[in-house]
């Protein structure tokens, strides 16, 4: 990556209309942007000039593990990504849909405010970190952190989700269709969690909470918005007790 | 009842060099609360400082200039080496990250419009942005920090540029705990969490692991901002020489190194005195590690922690810095610990100039607080001016001796005009004991 230079890209951005369109997108014309010929300042810039309120659709080709790729969108575009992204991708998206058909790197949707995020296939360490708002879909498993410091946005995975996961979490909702690792949202604020598989253990101030109806209503609802059928009555709910959210020197080994 | 007139020195008692009244003291409350003491004002103990140095007036061999008639400027262009849009301010002298949250939103405001009557820049701390302080601020550098508080794109993008803190020099390495009676409403709105919650926050980023990640996270944010602000990076004063090379390889246009005598709103008393180094020991490394690189004066540093009047700044420029950033005296300037307001800070159980207690939202001269109440005791405007004149004072001072060494520009002022009085700060700053030409460590 060459993340010291800032010089004018050499190659015009490779912006041609296609007929067939994204996954998802009405019927509308796609244009395509291929990394092999462009670079991510010219896919990002490209992004950027769309004006206020654009729909228009994307299709993005030849990722190959690029970092930064379709971040600060602002408005209700539709990028889809053929292959693997590298760190940071859909980095704090206002409104905009980003498919990655792939995985992605460390930090997908980091920061995240509104609008949507589907990776197809894994997602690295801090998937949707500090992100406040949108959906971030992950088919297939999240490692490390996922929804660190998240504060609004919901995550599900459908797979299983590593350690830590849900560290300081804030507020929203992360669904794990899988199984947790370990220390799972230690530190938790109001975020509330959903595992329909097994935890490895419970981070500091974490606690199993009782499944009542309007619980199982908003996890239906978050697993239809994934594009889920799972069943809500097959998971579990976990939350903060609490008890971290004054100083007490009894918890001290908690903090 | 008390005897005030026993005079334990005239009884012949000798109190403990290890365990004086302030560590007894010290102990009697940690074993009382369970908590260790928690304040902002950064270090309080003497250490190697700005006032260890001393400059070298022009006389025979040295031609200075005439006072107020020949120019000595001051700008100071900070990230021109990425950015679009560099900042340009008319003085070095800046005004480093305070949240609000920790401040009041008229102290913000204060400081916008202090900061922006003498063409500085003002910097948003944890919590996020706010009007008052977007408002008032013509150059307003917006901080990306570990808890994310407050994080928001369109701030970003609002923001004329944008600091990743990676520490603070009043604890390099440390998180905090912003405690709940200052976490209004509005400041938890701001921060996605309960109102009156003691607030956590991390010590490190949450989505990277070290330099490498870095350099990404930095190539985020441009193409974020699509390339047009400057990219600070802040470390608190502890390895610099090293921090600064990865800050610098990372991308960073701008590296701001902050000394332990940098003041916080709150952390732990052990904490502030107890870990990085003085101020005065990480510039020269800072320095080093730019001019190894070829970077100095290409890559810009800011200095802050303990910076109090113009002969500080001269100091830190002389020694290489762009800029400097000030904290603690901001606040002062605006009216904290001001001597008229010692009644009530004694009805706090402290006294005007000894108040520290930032954490607790009880800041009678309305700047360290979220009291609606209290915080009218602050005018934004006129406490704007005395900032303002406060800079305009400094910048001066710093001219002052820049002339007198000879300089028409506050950047020609260089480490021979430096000398040092104490052997610490000449080993420090590698600058000779006065009247010597010894630097020790060097044949």
């Amino acid at each position: 990556m060459g993340t010291l230079t800032s010089e004018t890209p050499s190659v015009a951005a490779d912006v041609a209309a296609a007929t067939v369109p994204a996954q998802a997108v009405p019927a509308a014309e796609v244009s395509t942007v291929d990394l092999a010929r462009s670079s991510t300042r010219e896919l990002n810039s490209t992004l950027h000039a769309e004006p206020e309120g654009s729909t228009r659709a994307f299709r993005v080709t030849h990722p190959v593990g690029t970092h930064s790729l379709a971040v600060g969108l602002r408005g209700p575009l539709h990028v889809t990504i053929e292959g693997h992204v590298g760190y940071y991708c859909a980095g704090m998206n206002q409104q905009a849909t980003v498919v990655v058909e792939g995985n992605a790197g460390v930090g997908v949707a980091e920061n995240m405010m509104s609008g949507r995020v589907h990776v197809t296939g894994d997602a690295s360490q801090s998937a949707g970190a500090t992100a406040h708002g949108g959906l971030l879909v992950i088919d297939g498993n999240a490692a490390a952190r996922c929804g660190i410091s998240m504060k609004g946005v919901d995550i599900v995975v459908g797979g299983n989700a590593g350690h830590m996961s849900a560290f300081m979490a804030q507020a929203g909702r992360l669904v794990i269709c899988g199984d947790a690792g370990e220390a799972l949202g230690d530190s938790i604020y109001e975020a509330r969690i959903y595992v329909k598989g097994t935890v490895a253990s419970l981070g500091a101030d974490c606690i199993a909470k009782p499944m009542r109806e309007q619980h199982l209503a908003e996890l239906a609802e978050l697993l239809s918005a994934a594009g889920r059928d799972d069943d809500p009555a097959e998971f579990t709910r976990y939350g903060s007790a609490r008890t971290l959210y004054h100083f007490h020197v009894d918890n001290a080994s908690s903090y | 009842m008390t005897d005030n007139s026993f005079d334990p020195a005239a009884a012949g008692l000798r109190e403990s060099a290890t365990f004086d009244r302030r560590t007894i003291a010290a102990i009697q409350h940690a074993a009382r609360t369970g908590i260790y003491d928690i304040r902002g004002g950064g270090a309080k103990r003497p250490l190697p400082h700005f006032d260890d140095l001393l400059f070298l007036g022009a006389s025979m061999s040295r031609y200075p200039l005439e006072g107020y008639r020949e120019r000595c400027d001051t700008d100071v262009v900070l990230g021109d080496l990425h950015a679009k849009y560099p900042l340009r301010l008319a003085t070095p002298v800046t005004i480093a990250g305070m949240s609000f949250g920790a401040l009041s939103g008229r102290a913000k405001e204060a400081i916008g419009r202090g900061a922006s009557a003498v063409g500085t820049s003002t910097t948003t701390g944890d919590g996020g942005m706010t009007d008052e302080e977007r408002g008032h601020s013509k150059h307003l550098v917006y901080q990306y920090l570990p808890s994310r508080y407050g994080m928001n794109p369109d701030h970003l993008r609002a923001a004329d540029a944008i600091e990743i803190v990676l520490g603070q020099g009043a604890k390099p390495g440390g998180g905090g705990m912003l405690l709940g009676q200052k976490i209004t409403e509005r400041v938890a709105g701001m921060r996605t969490l309960p109102a009156g919650v003691d607030q956590r926050s991390a010590c490190r980023h949450p989505d990277w692991t070290g330099p490498d990640d870095l350099a990404i996270k930095i190539g985020e944010l441009r193409e974020i901002t699509d390339w047009e602000k400057p990219i600070y990076v802040k470390i608190g004063a502890s390895r610099p020489y090293y921090d600064v090379k990865l800050a610098v390889k990372a991308g960073a246009d701008v590296v701001v190194v902050d000394g332990m005598q940098g003041g916080t709103a709150a952390t732990q008393d052990v904490f502030i005195e107890h870990v990085g180094i003085p101020t005065l020991a990480a510039i020269g490394d800072a320095v080093r590690a730019l001019q190894e690189m070829g970077m100095h004066r290409k890559v810009q540093l800011i200095v802050s922690g303990g910076v109090r009047n113009g002969a500080d700044v001269a100091k830190c420029l002389a020694l290489g810095a762009d800029a400097v950033a000030i904290g603690t005296a901001a606040l002062i300037a605006l009216g904290d610990n001001d001597p008229a307001l010692d009644a009530k800070y004694r009805e706090l159980g402290s006294a005007a100039g000894y108040y520290d207690d930032w954490q607790a939202g009880k800041d009678p001269a309305g700047i360290t607080t979220q009291d609606p109440e209290l915080q009218l005791n602050l005018d934004p405007e006129v406490a704007g001016r005395r900032l303002a004149n406060y800079l305009r004072v400094m910048t001066m001072e710093a001219q002052i001796i820049a002339r007198a060494c000879g300089k028409a520009h506050l950047h020609h002022l260089e480490p021979e005009d430096l000398v040092a009085l104490t052997i610490e700060a000449a080993a420090m700053t590698r600058r000779p004991l006065a009247g010597t030409s010894w630097i020790p460590g060097q044949v």
